[in-house]
């Protein structure tokens, strides 16, 4: 199978991901766009890591899910914090850090 | 010997060192301990004339080296002295004199509950005023000037209370400086022509120098002059002196009649190869000279203030002395002369005007005195013996000392000498008149006295004997000192191995001179005994002729000095004080407005919204990528 | 590896600094004498560095030097010349007489409540130990960027130390002396910092160049010096004049150098009077002294280019400053406008390019550091005593508290450089080294002798003498704390004025090591140069 077809996989799922972040506003499905995103960068890397036929890309892709779960805790952490101060998950209420 | 000269300096250094730390617990001792010091530095000073004169004339200089004060570079300045016979004379005028008034202010002061500061700051004073004659460069030699300019601000200055006395110390202290900037630029021409400004570098190479550096050496005697004009209030910078006079009396007597404003007369002898060297600046000090005799003369007149009267003839019997100094070695020596004269009558002057005020409720205007020879007969008899030294009667101090720069004046030669000599008579002829007058006005006539601001009625008495008897010393001095030095030339042989001396081609006898001066002081006297004697004086000043109106505010100097440089520097310093607050400031806190500004604008686009922020992040990615694309293709 | 003197000197009130925050809220004392032993140690180490330091040896003595972020070629080096000895001794010296003088300046007000965890007494003493541990490093600093960060560190100290410890002396009120702190403080920041971001250009400016000519960059001062002596290292003009003048503007904003000076008077102004002293005699100390050390040793050609324009500035900042200080009606204002005056003389000296300019400037900091603190610290008890600084509230305090008065003199007669006090020496010197290469700007500057006995007697008059003055009357004398922080200054005042030769002794070999890495010497007096 043609590796680039994983390519365009990953630019597809990337997009959704990105358009998802930018147009939902409940902070949960923001949330898993977010990974969504992460996750096509992941495959992208194996991708290249399969076609240049060393490992790099792949020890990157473990970096990146290290830090995705990273990330998960933090941000669950806030978006529960600011849903029972607010008891509300859309970003747009989430507004007071601006000058 | 040696370590005498430091002795001779530390012992009122000590004293005004312990006076002024020692706090309240010194105050009933306090007078004694500064009198004692000035007495011992009093003996140092004739142990070390008496060993002085053991020796040769060629070998009478003493020096000694204590530790080097600045070593910078090429600039090497050190405390060390120079004691030769034109230190020496300073030493035993100033120690001699400053001994007498110690004593004097002990009564003089006794009700004054600062008396032990006071004694501090006259010891202070003598302190600086050694260290300046002893001295072996100009460099320690400045730091005496400007301490004796210190002192001279912490007394007049000493009834701070009054706003008049302290503005007065202000006053003195800044024209002061501005000679100073004279010393200064001096010492630095020295340096950078000399490589030093030691007496025994500078001094031997300057007539050499001046083949070379002739507009130098030059300059370094006009910086000279100007540093003189302000310590010993030459015109232009001569204003202060009558101010000083709100000090206590016994400080006019020491500093500003007998020693300090004599300064300028030192420096000027001292620095006498300079000034051979360069003929301009010479003609510049006898320009000065003449002019303030005259000037000082004509204030002298007009003041009613028995002090201000007084100082006005200080200033001009100082002109004298510098019209001798610029005259060169044919008046070196007449100069210092003059000058040791004048320590003894004008400082007996001063005491007696003290001692006038003293039992009069500090009285100073002499339409306010009259007919006080009856109840003050030593303080008459002794300021009497001053006035005839002053005027130059027959005999008297002021008559050989005076007589011999008139002599010496003519002797210059040419139209300059004619000048000279002849602003000489003129300033005796005035001389004799203003003192004659403030005699007259003192201690003859009817009695004018009215009570004083609280309604005490004056009550004139004899001043106690610790007043009375510097008062006679002084006047013992004023009667025979003159007559002392000329005999046999004594002075001229004593200071000629330091100055130089040369007789000078005169184109008058020195016969005709004597007479011309005895003609001018009958002149002088007699109008002035037909002005004041024959008729009664006013109690309140008449308004008087232009002239004489002019004269009462300093001949119109001072009013000048407020004009110009007071209001005009007010204005300057306002408006530089506006400038820096809105231009300097301004253009600063304006950039930083409109950067404010901007970032205003800028902050609108920190709405707080999440997905705005994403958006311009993505947005920013897509540039980027889109450039870096974009480069790879080209 | 031999003791790090050098390292210890600085971390001593480093940690002192630390350890003062760290007592509890209640034990206000307990913080200043920790604060007051801790300056105490700093000074004893810094005589230890001082006599340690010999002049005949090495240029730079007593040094550290160790890698710190290899990829960058940073490092931490630190040494010291003679110069550098001296400022490290100021420093040392005149901390502890800060705190004496403030020792009740951050006490809480009484009606604030005991129990609350409010502890201004500890964050004043730490703060300046903290200035001082920052201002030792950058003196012994001999690695341009580890210089750089302190030079720009000491900044935060100082910023809270004008903004949070104001002068309670107002008479505008809490709410407008409140404003005016923050502006004073807020201006200092940004003047300084707009000063120091160009010198960090500067700084990167310097490593390329060395990265580019010597392959491995560096920011180490000897390594610069000694590779630009064996000819490795050539800076081309243009770019050695934009360096230069990337570092002279910082300092010249630090100095303060006529236009940059309008920070000091508001930052001195609004601050008490102990802070005063430290921003004026030792923060602004690191500026002049940088200029000595960086500036012309390290572009000793773009300095003599800029040397015209920055002896004008440096005379006008004399004249300019001295004319200000006659104008101002607030006695911390006048003093400050003194300063940029004197501040203009240790210009005008280092860069006269003389011996005599170069020691005396160098003696004219140490003199100003100390007769700046004289006067300023008795003036900080007057306008304690007082409630204000206008100087039309006072008048004839000679009458009722003589001795302060009689101090108030002997600073006043230092600043005014009075013979006999130390600032005559270094004056003089800085006047004959201007005059022997710049007669011109010599006598102009020589005219601020006359400015500055007339501000100086101006303020004497109006504040000290004549009648006593409605709210003077009862003004109490100075108490054994305030003699025991005044007497020493002016002992030391006397001391140096009669003997400064301790002082030259050690920096006249470093000035002369300065002069040869400019090329210049002394003019020749003219006699010998005709022979």
């Amino acid at each position: 199978m043609n590796p680039a077809n994983y390519l365009y996989l990953s630019a597809l799922l990337f997009t959704i991901g990105a358009a998802g972040v930018l147009i939902r506003r409940n902070a949960i499905v923001v949330f898993m766009c977010v990974e969504l995103m992460l996750n096509a960068c992941n495959l992208a890397f194996v991708t290249f890591s399969r076609l240049h036929g060393n490992l790099d890309g792949q020890v990157i892709a473990f970096f990146t899910m290290v830090v995705a779960a990273a990330e998960v805790v933090v941000g669950l952490a806030i978006i529960v914090s600011i849903f029972r101060s607010r008891h509300s998950a859309s970003v747009d209420d989430a507004n007071l850090m601006k000058l | 010997m040696e370590t005498l000269i430091g002795l001779l300096v530390a012992a009122p250094l000590l004293g005004a060192g312990v006076l002024l730390t020692g706090g309240k617990r010194l105050d009933r001792v306090g007078h004694w301990i500064g009198t004692l010091l000035a007495l011992l530095s009093f003996v140092f000073g004739v142990v070390l004339f008496a060993d002085m004169l053991g020796k040769d004339a060629d070998a009478r200089t003493l020096t000694s080296h204590l530790f080097t004060w600045v070593p910078v570079g090429g600039f090497q300045a050190d405390v060390g002295f120079q004691l030769d016979q034109l230190s020496m004379t300073f030493v035993l005028l100033i120690t001699g004199v400053g001994t007498l008034i110690h004593i004097y202010s002990i009564g003089y002061m006794a009700h004054d509950e600062r008396r032990r500061r006071f004694f501090g700051y006259l010891n202070l004073f003598l302190a600086a005023m050694l260290l300046l004659v002893v001295a072996d460069n100009y460099f320690l030699l400045y730091a005496g000037w400007e301490g004796v300019g210190l002192a001279s601000y912490l007394l007049i200055g000493f009834w701070q209370h009054k706003p008049s006395a302290a503005t007065a110390a202000k006053k003195a202290f800044i024209v002061n400086r501005v000679g100073d900037i004279g010393l200064s630029v001096a010492i630095m021409l020295m340096f950078t022509t000399f490589g030093s400004f030691a007496f025994n570098q500078v001094l031997p190479q300057a007539q050499q120098a001046s083949t070379t550096q002739h507009a130098t050496i030059t300059g370094i005697g006009f910086m000279l002059l100007l540093a003189a004009c302000g310590k010993s209030a030459q015109v232009p910078l001569q204003s202060w002196l009558g101010d000083a006079m709100e000090g206590p009396t016994p400080v006019s007597a020491l500093i500003h009649a007998a020693t300090m404003v004599t300064a300028g007369v030192y420096l000027i002898t001292r620095s006498g190869a300079i000034f051979n060297a360069a003929p301009d600046a010479q003609t510049a000090v006898v320009t000065v000279g003449a002019v303030t005799l005259l000037f000082g003369a004509i204030v002298g007149c007009a003041k009613d203030d028995i002090k201000k009267a007084l100082a006005g003839s200080t200033m001009s019997q100082i002109g004298y002395m510098i019209m001798a100094a610029g005259l060169g070695p044919i008046g070196y020596v007449f100069a210092i002369m003059h000058l040791v004269t004048h320590g003894f009558f004008k400082a007996g002057l001063f005491l007696g005007a003290g001692s006038v005020m003293h039992g009069m409720n500090d009285e100073v205007d002499m339409r306010r005195y009259g007919g006080l020879r009856k109840y003050m007969p030593i303080t008459f008899v002794t300021f009497g013996l001053g006035y005839l030294a002053i005027i130059g009667f027959p005999g008297l101090s002021g008559f050989f000392s005076k007589d011999k720069i008139i002599e010496a004046a003519f002797a210059k030669g040419g139209t300059e000498g004619w000048i000279l000599g002849g602003a000489g008579l003129l300033g005796a002829a005035i001389t004799a008149f203003y003192m004659t007058r403030v005699m007259l006005m003192t201690f003859f006539g009817e009695k004018r006295w009215v009570p004083d601001a609280e309604g005490h009625e004056p009550h004139p008495h004899e001043s106690p004997s610790s007043m009375t008897i510097p008062m006679i010393i002084l006047a013992f001095g004023s009667v025979f000192a003159g007559a002392f030095f000329s005999l046999n030339s004594r002075f001229v042989h004593w200071l000629e191995p330091v100055t130089g001396h040369s007789e000078g081609d005169s184109p008058v006898s020195a016969g005709t001179v004597t007479a011309a001066t005895m003609a001018v002081l009958v002149v002088g006297v007699g109008i002035a005994w037909l002005m004041y004697g024959r008729r009664p004086v006013p109690s309140l000043a008449p308004r008087g002729s232009l002239l004489t109106r002019a004269a009462r505010r300093d001949l119109l100097q001072d009013d000048f000095n407020h004009v110009v440089l007071v209001r005009g520097g007010e204005h300057l310093t306002r408006s530089l004080v506006y400038l820096d607050h809105s231009l300097v400031d301004g253009v600063v806190n304006g950039t930083a407005a409109s950067v404010g500004g901007l970032s205003g604008r800028l902050r609108r686009l920190q709405n707080g919204y999440v997905r705005s922020y994403a958006v311009s992040m993505l947005g920013g990615t897509a540039v980027l990528v889109a450039a870096t694309l974009l480069m790879r293709a080209v | 590896m031999s003791f790090p003197l050098l390292t210890v000197t600085a971390a001593v009130p480093a940690v002192g600094a630390v350890v003062t925050a760290a007592v509890p809220a209640a034990q206000r004392t307990a913080a200043k004498y920790t604060a007051l032993l801790f300056s105490l140690a700093t000074l004893v180490l810094a005589a230890v560095v001082l006599v340690r330091f010999d002049p005949g040896g090495n240029r730079y003595q007593l040094t550290e030097s160790h890698a710190w972020i290899k990829d960058f070629g940073l490092r931490y080096e630190l040494g010291v010349d003679g110069i550098a000895a001296v400022m490290v001794a100021l420093t040392a010296l005149l901390i502890p007489f800060v705190m004496l003088a403030g020792w009740h300046d951050a006490d809480p007000l009484e009606d604030v409540n005991p129990n609350r965890r409010w502890r201004p007494t500890q964050g004043f003493f730490a703060l300046i130990l903290l200035v001082e541990a920052m201002v030792v490093l950058s003196f012994e600093a001999t690695d341009v960027f580890l210089f750089y960060i302190f030079f720009e560190a000491m900044l935060i100290p100082v910023y809270f130390l004008i903004g949070g410890f104001g002068d309670r002396a107002h008479a505008a009120g809490e709410e407008e002396a409140a404003r005016q702190r923050s502006y004073a403080a807020v201006k200092f920041l940004l003047y300084n910092l707009a000063g120091g971001l160009i010198m960090l250009a500067a700084v990167i400016g310097l490593y390329t160049v060395t990265a580019h000519q010597l392959g491995t960059g560096t920011f180490s001062l000897q390594e610069i010096l000694s590779a630009r002596a064996s000819g490795k290292l050539h800076i081309e003009t243009s770019t050695e004049r934009w360096l230069f003048l990337g570092f002279f503007f910082a300092f010249a904003v630090k100095a303060p150098l006529w236009p940059l000076h309008t920070w000091l008077p508001n930052a001195m102004g609004e601050s008490t009077a102990p802070v005063a002293v430290l921003i004026t005699a030792v923060v602004d100390k690191v500026g002049t002294f940088a200029m000595l050390r960086f500036c012309l040793q390290l572009f000793p050609e773009a300095s003599k280019w800029a040397t015209p324009v920055i002896l004008v500035l440096a005379v006008i900042s004399i004249i300019y400053g001295a004319l200000l200080a006659v104008g101002q009606r607030d006695i911390k204002r006048l003093i400050a406008y003194a300063s940029v005056s004197h501040f203009g003389f240790i210009i005008l000296g280092i860069f006269a390019m003389t011996s005599q300019g170069q020691s005396g400037a160098t003696l004219y900091m140490v003199n100003h550091g100390i007769s700046t603190a004289a006067l300023l610290l008795v003036a900080g008890f007057l306008i304690t005593r007082r409630g204000s600084r206008l100087i039309a509230d006072f008048g004839g305090v000679q009458k009722v508290a003589p001795v302060l008065a009689g101090t108030f003199l002997i600073g006043g007669l230092a600043t005014l450089s009075l013979p006999g006090l130390a600032p005559f020496v270094s004056e003089f010197l800085v006047l004959v080294g201007t005059f022997s290469r710049y007669p011109v700007l010599g006598i102009i500057a020589t005219l601020g002798i006359v400015l500055a006995a007339l501000y100086v007697l101006v303020l004497y008059q109006r504040t000290m003498t004549g009648p006593v003055k409605a709210g003077i009357e009862g003004m109490s004398d100075l108490k054994a704390r305030e003699l025991l922080v005044v007497t020493p200054l002016i002992a030391l005042l006397l001391f140096l004025g009669v003997y400064p030769k301790p002082v030259t002794d050690i920096v006249n070999p470093s000035v002369n090591h300065t002069l040869s890495d400019v090329h210049k010497t002394d003019p020749k007096p003219a006699l010998e140069a005709k022979k």
